[in-house]
């Protein structure tokens, strides 16, 4: 066992791992932050992406070792003080998901795209969302729910 | 959204959705989120070859390793029954083979489980099985559904001679022979239509509880269809009463087909928590949901299409080997079958036309519906064969199919295959939307063009129709199709003492927002507001027996048992309120949410006064039985025919094979629209399935029966980038059948976009004398398709 201190979604957990627990295991079985989800086992689908240290990372891919002193932030401190942050209303607004497996780590990645590009087009969405898979809304309607949030975010009317 | 922005009527309004907000905040609750107190986890052993006997099987180094709980094999679980094949179509009779829940004496296929640990947790449970020992004997293998069928082939049933399943057919075989031989003109093909792994974002699991005290089990299990895995798992695997069993669909993420039939994790999960008195929990990883879970399509077919060079098509004759896996999955038989070969001539009048269908067994996954379930892969073949044809006589594609559409005079229309009469259709108002959209004549000179500079573009035309609202029992049950039960489907609408309303429904999402829809309706119909209606469903507890959503069939089949329930609630209404004005009752109006005298619109009584009214019941009409509460199973007279053209525009590099989608058009036509929204993201999500299986997916088996595409690493599931935006609109045509005149829309984005894609990658390498390749038209294909045209040209 290793004894991990992880600080997410702003309150600092102390905890004993086995090294070999995956990341997202520790914030699913350990914290029961079940919102951030496993959709395959080889890095591909991006179910499970959440920011470490603001930085977009699928959890799956990364030890809970390796989160040590690490401030990781999930799809449920999103939301703050009630308020649905700008990509959680875009993605309601513009019917970005149907069964929303994929919704949560669609998000964060997303939220590390607008860091990065607050302002992209189209195609730098569909680029930048490339680590993460949808098999419901075919990404339409995902390329128009970070649109909106980006809008939103730059403190422009959204699209229509 | 709230009261004062909602409008006063929903339906046909893109009404948010109102199952998002659990979902968009990681509030919602999905089967791995569910933890059980002392639960246990489970990890399966699965078979590394494609066919083999098991010569022994050592466990006592997993039993021995720390935290694991038990290890069994199917030589543990002879009590339990195989899982059951309940549409056994085509006179499938003595050779059903159906998996054991656990594999006893011989695998076949790839992934077929035979030993089961549980464990403290899923590691453990992972290491120990690692520690199983099993002896095999390899056996012969065979993957390919026609060499399958080749004497001498290696066979996987005893009972199934040259593996075959089933020989079926529907048409006329010498109609169809005689206008073949007297035509001007025959195109043929063979055309695959390459398996595909449905693949769901979440993928399947089970969790099962037993409470030795009553002797009932709880199961929570990733399911289209709880009631009837209810039924099956209890009837046919376990034979116990039904009452001895709960099931309960959480969040679903996602099912395409793949997730309504009956797996052995549901058994296993059970048969285990009662065996060793604890809750146990089985997720299967991605590699495990490829490897073992259903895939879809797998057809080689051979079809001859003839026609006059004036356009008019005469006959079409199909003769199709249809995979379906190592064993029969539940609902497999069905598929190649009525779904598949009695729709073949799709929307077009074609007087003679024959279909033959081989189901065959081999040492592959086994194959059941996947997203569309026989209709894409019946849409892709006439439409692909319409091209071909209209290629052959020099005739412009979208013309030839003018010429032979079903005209909207002809419904209801009996295509002579054995299918209900398709419903309502206007096939060429769609169409000509969709070329206008597209810009069709102006595209064809731009075409021109491009190709003067050495720039290849195409673009690919598929008109369909296709099979929702299934079906009516009488036509699809035992006696006709095979269908081992009924296809109707439930509703239970109650208006509680406070004025709210609950509706309880056989139905069930997993991404289709059953909730906002039926809401709206309910709302609508009602005249309540849309936040007073709770839509519960996906548990066996407190919900009417259904047969759960599948067969875009959950609005036409689902929605109209809503409807009626709703309809009874006001009937009910209106004589309570007559009691209470001192009217005749048949001289009451429901209007929005009231109920007045004809002529006296001030004499009056709320739905809240009349369902508060008839809870206390003190004072009801002679003889009435308190409460409004109304429940309907809804038989529809006939299935729904929801049609359209879908449209795309390619551009290929010939030197490098890339195919780059510049533009998808889809024009659908799914009766009213509840709302728009969500039609328009069902038809989304469905296109993206079809252009994958046109442009990158393809489930390969290897001679010795390894899936060589057993992980997202190497299937090629599309990401955003991989996609354009699409085009979409619609044409409006009522469906006659159910009296929202709606249709369905669940699978259409599937079943019309292949062939629109590939028929524009063809299109576009016609100048190498391209005239069929086979899917997916990925770089590699291609090139080797334009090398092929011009080494034998």
């Amino acid at each position: 066992m290793a004894t991990i201190t992880v600080t997410v979604n702003g309150k600092t957990y102390t905890s004993d791992v086995e090294p070999r627990t995956l990341l997202v295991h520790y914030l699913r079985e350990h914290l029961n932050l079940t919102g951030t989800h496993i959709g395959c086992d080889t890095s591909q689908c991006g179910a499970c992406v959440v920011l470490v240290d603001g930085v977009s990372v699928k959890s799956c891919t990364m030890l809970a070792v390796q989160a040590d002193g690490a401030n990781v932030l999930t799809i449920e401190g999103l939301a703050q003080n009630g308020q649905l942050h700008p990509l959680q209303e875009g993605f309601w607004e513009c019917h970005g998901l149907q069964c929303g497996y994929c919704t949560p780590g669609m998000i964060m990645a997303a939220y590390d795209l607008l860091q990065q590009n607050p302002n992209p087009t189209d195609e730098e969405v569909r680029h930048g969302l490339e680590g993460n898979l949808c098999r419901c809304t075919g990404y339409h309607n995902i390329v128009r729910a970070v649109q909106y949030a980006a809008a939103k975010m730059r403190g422009e009317a959204v699209p229509a | 959204m709230t009261a004062e922005t909602m409008p006063t009527k929903l339906v046909g309004q893109a009404i948010k959705r109102r199952e998002d907000p659990q979902l968009i905040t990681g509030q919602g609750s999905f089967l791995d989120d569910i933890k059980l107190p002392g639960m246990t986890h489970a990890c399966v052993l699965r078979s590394p070859y494609a066919h083999a006997k098991i010569k022994s099987i050592d466990t006592s180094k997993a039993k021995a390793y720390p935290g694991v709980v038990a290890v069994f094999t199917g030589e543990d679980m002879l009590d339990l029954n195989p899982l059951p094949c309940a549409w056994q179509a085509g006179r499938v009779k003595n050779n059903v083979n159906t998996p054991r829940v656990l594999a006893v004496g011989e695998v076949h296929f790839a992934g077929d489980p035979v030993a089961l640990v549980i464990a403290e947790d899923r590691y453990i449970a992972r290491d120990a099985c690692d520690l199983i020992e099993v002896e095999y004997e390899p056996l012969p293998v065979v993957v390919d559904a026609k060499k399958a069928t080749e004497p001498g082939a290696p066979q996987l049933h005893e009972n199934a001679p040259n593996n075959i399943v089933m020989e079926w057919e529907a048409g006329d075989k010498a109609k169809a022979d005689a206008a073949i031989a007297a035509a001007e003109v025959v195109v043929r093909e063979q055309i695959i239509n390459q398996r595909l792994i449905p693949t769901p974002m979440e993928t399947r699991g089970s969790i099962a509880r037993y409470e030795p005290a009553t002797g009932e089990f709880t199961l929570w299990t990733t399911s289209q269809a709880p009631h009837v895995m209810r039924l099956v798992l209890t009837a046919f695997v376990f034979g116990i009463p039904e009452t001895k069993l709960r099931v309960i669909s959480p969040n679903v993420g996602g099912g395409f087909g793949q997730k309504i039939f009956c797996y052995n994790d549901m058994a296993f999960t059970m048969w285990a928590a009662r065996k060793i008195g604890r809750p146990v929990k089985f997720v299967e990883d991605r590699s495990e949901n490829y490897k073992y879970s259903t895939h879809g399509r797998d057809h080689i077919t051979d079809v001859e299409l003839a026609g006059n060079r004036d356009g008019t098509i005469t006959g079409l004759r199909v003769t199709t080997y249809a995979n379906l896996g190592a064993y029969l999955s539940t609902i497999a038989p069905g598929i190649p079958t009525t779904l598949y070969g009695r729709i073949i001539t799709g929307v077009y009048r074609i007087p003679a036309a024959y279909v033959k269908v081989y189901g065959v067994y081999t040492n592959t996954a086994m194959v059941d519906a996947y997203r569309g379930a026989g209709r894409p892969e019946a849409s892709y073949l006439i439409e692909r064969m319409v091209d071909r044809f209209a290629a052959e006589i020099g005739m412009d594609p979208a013309e030839v199919r003018r010429k032979n559409f079903i005209p909207p005079d002809a419904f209801p229309y009996d295509n002579g295959l054995g299918l209900l009469p398709y419903d309502s259709g206007n096939y060429e108002a769609a169409l000509n939307k969709a070329l206008e959209i597209v810009g069709y004549a102006d595209f064809r000179k731009q075409q021109e063009e491009a190709r003067k500079q050495g720039r290849y573009l195409g673009i690919g035309i598929s008109s369909y129709v296709e099979i929702c609202g299934v079906a009516p029992s009488k036509w699809i049950g035992l006696p006709g199709e095979g269908w081992g039960a009924g296809l109707w489907e439930s509703a239970n609408v109650r208006v509680h003492l406070t004025g709210k309303v609950v509706v309880t429904t056989g139905s069930l999402p997993h991404g289709q927002g059953v909730e906002t829809t039926f809401a709206q309706i309910v709302a609508d119909e009602l005249g309540v507001p849309y936040d007073d209606v709770v839509i519960e469903h996906s548990d066996t507890a407190g919900t009417p027996f259904g047969y759960g959503t599948y067969g875009s069939r959950s609005l036409a089949v689902g929605g109209t048992a809503v409807y009626r329930s709703v309809a009874k609630i006001k009937e009910k209404a209106k004589k309570i309120a007559a009691h209470m004005l001192e009217a005749n009752p048949d001289d009451m109006v429901y209007e929005n949410g009231r109920v007045y005298v004809k002529g006296s619109p001030d004499r009056a009584k709320t739905l809240a006064e009349i369902a508060l009214q008839a809870s206390v019941a003190y004072d009801l009409p002679e003889g009435m039985e308190p409460f409004l509460d109304e429940t309907t199973y809804y038989d529809p007279p006939n299935c729904t025919f929801p049609f359209g053209t879908h449209i795309a525009i390619v551009e290929v590099d010939p030197d490098t094979g890339i195919v780059d989608l510049k533009r998808y058009v889809a024009v659908d036509d799914c009766g009213n629209v509840i709302n728009p929204m969500i039609v328009d993201g069902q038809i989304h999500g469905g296109i993206a399935q079809g252009v994958a299986q046109a442009l990158y997916e393809r489930a390969v088996y290897d001679e010795n029966g390894q899936l060589i595409t057993g992980t997202l690493m190497d299937y090629a599931v599309p990401a955003a980038h991989m996609l354009p935006p699409f085009e979409t609109d619609r044409t409006v045509t009522p469906s006659p059948v159910n009296p929202m005149g709606v249709k369905g829309a669940g699978e259409a984005g599937t079943i019309a976009s292949a062939q629109a894609v590939m028929n524009a990658v063809i299109d576009a390498l016609s100048p190498f004398g391209v005239k069929h390749m086979q899917m997916p038209a990925t770089p590699e294909n291609v090139w080797k398709a334009i090398r092929a045209a011009q080494a034998s040209s």
